[in-house]
């Protein structure tokens, strides 16, 4: 007991705290990205897929091979894969960026497919009567099926920001110091476990839980909104 | 008398599956066309193709003295003068029935927004729903939520009014107060082409009847004349058999 108060003492230097915030802000920006760059993306892949013009036939087709590999293959490979194809390109980007970049491709597959499912619980033809009544795509998106298919989005959208957060841990393969890495570096430096992982724990608490609690507020605002 | 619409030789296939091979068919104003004919023979196909929601193939459809189909950038500038009323309904579910109506005309026609709300309500009147404005689609019946469509496609004041099958997806009771309301638009000199299997409304409204068959016209005449004994033989098996 004496030991860990004393290392606790020790731990609460303003290096390891640096250290602390800057692998928690590594872990929110890739979480973030993740998130924020895979909705919009994911959401233009899902209206994309949502099209029926011929000539967009070979863009759907590269939608849909994308989202399906990349919902498939773990997130470790895709960190590998966004890294040598970088590589290959000769760009000499830093592992941060590298991973995210990677976190951005998986949240499009994944959010593509949140999205497309919200479009689903819109009947097409109701897309139809909007078209007839001249709304532009846009249009249609913004009045008819956003305020329709967020209630079914909002749900498996949250869940996934969510485990997301978890899931960037796997970037401190690569080298990426953010929280994960920091408490191996806490432990490697003798720290007791419980302080080098305790402290890493209370950082990723600190991350999710008010994303935990909007995605609540906003669920429970649904269920009222659903009872007009 | 030039037509208010006319389609020549409108053809529209998918992939190999030939639908239209060459329909021609005209509407001029004010008149109530009536299109009957066996499932799958592109009753559906030929309203949507009208009012541009699939490419054609081939043909041309003049509205208003132009192509369509040739307009380019112009088309939803020319759709939007006309009217299509779907076979379910297609109310959006998240709006009010008046929201439903003024929706179109607030957002895409910039219209006032006080206004296009009374004007809302008149049609919700024009329809025999006038105190059915805070009703949400789920809250009303098949009948009751098909007017509101076709007040929400009037909304937009078109020239001419497609109806798919309007009362196909009806309570039998409720078929009336939509048919109903459809005559009354007709005698009002409204323009429409509707496809239906009601051969009393068609008796009752129409002006001229077309029989499509297999993708093409097959057979159309003056509605008396239509149902006279004159009509030919697959005509009269088709109409025997739905009037059965
Ligand atoms: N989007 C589509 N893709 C492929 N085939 C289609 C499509 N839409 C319609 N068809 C085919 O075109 C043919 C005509 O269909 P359409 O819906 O126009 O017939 P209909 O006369 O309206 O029939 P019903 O009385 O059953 O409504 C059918 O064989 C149908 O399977
Ligand atoms: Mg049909």
């Amino acid at each position: 007991m004496f030991r860990a108060l004393q290392q606790l003492h020790e731990f609460a230097t303003s290096y390891n705290l640096l250290l602390l915030l800057e692998g928690g802000a590594r872990t929110l920006v890739l979480s973030a990205a993740g998130c924020v760059c895979g909705f919009v993306l994911g959401f233009a892949l899902a209206v994309l897929r949502h099209t029926a013009a011929g000539w967009l036939l070979p863009a759907r087709i590269l939608g849909v091979v994308y989202v399906e590999m990349f919902r498939r293959i773990p997130f470790l490979v895709t960190l590998f894969l966004v890294f040598y194809a970088f590589q290959a390109l000769g760009l000499d980007v830093p592992v941060f960026w590298v991973a995210v970049a990677s976190t951005c491709v998986i949240g499009t597959a994944y959010l593509s497919e949140v999205v497309r499912a919200g479009f689903a619980a819109v009947p097409r033809a109701e897309w139809d009567a909007a078209a007839t009544m001249n709304f532009s795509l846009l249009q249609t998106l913004r009045f008819v099926v956003v305020p329709q298919a967020w209630r079914v989005v909002v749900p498996p959208a949250f869940a996934f920001f969510l485990s997301f957060i978890k899931d960037s841990a796997l970037a401190s393969q690569i080298g990426v110091v953010e929280l994960t890495f920091v408490g191996k570096i806490f432990n490697n430096r003798g720290l007791m476990p419980a302080i080098a992982f305790g402290s890493v724990l209370i950082a990723y608490f600190v991350i999710s839980y008010p994303l935990a609690r909007l995605g609540a507020r906003l669920e429970g605002r649904l269920a009222l909104s659903r009872a007009h | 008398m030039t037509p208010l619409l006319a389609a020549a030789g409108l053809r529209k296939s998918y992939g190999p599956l030939e639908v239209l091979r060459g329909v021609d068919v005209d509407v001029a104003r004010g008149e109530c066309l009536v299109v009957i004919g066996p499932s799958g023979s592109g009753k559906s196909t030929l309203l949507r193709c009208l009012n541009l929601l699939e490419p054609i193939s081939g043909g041309r459809i003049v509205f208003q003295g132009e192509d369509i189909a040739e307009a380019g950038r112009r088309a939803p500038e020319i759709r939007r003068r006309i009217g299509m009323v779907f076979q379910n309904f297609e109310l959006f579910r998240h709006l009010s029935a008046l929201d439903n109506i003024a929706l179109a005309p607030i957002r895409v026609k910039g219209e006032d927004r006080r206004a296009a709300r009374e004007r809302a309500q008149h049609l919700l009147a024009k329809v025999h729903l006038p105190d059915k404005s805070d009703a949400f689609p789920d809250e009303l019946s098949g009948g009751q939520q098909q007017r509101v469509a076709i007040a929400r496609a009037l909304a937009m004041e078109p020239a001419l009014m497609l109806y798919d099958e309007p009362t196909s997806a009806l309570d039998p009771e409720t078929v009336g107060e939509v048919l109903q309301v459809m005559q009354e638009l007709a005698e009002e000199g409204s323009t429409s082409i509707v496809v239906t299997h009601e051969m009393g409304f068609a008796r009752r409204a129409a002006d001229r009847v077309v029989f499509m068959d297999a993708g093409a016209v097959a057979h159309a005449a003056p509605a008396a004349r239509f149902f006279s004994n004159e009509a030919p033989e697959r005509v009269a098996r088709f109409l025997g058999k739905i009037e059965a």
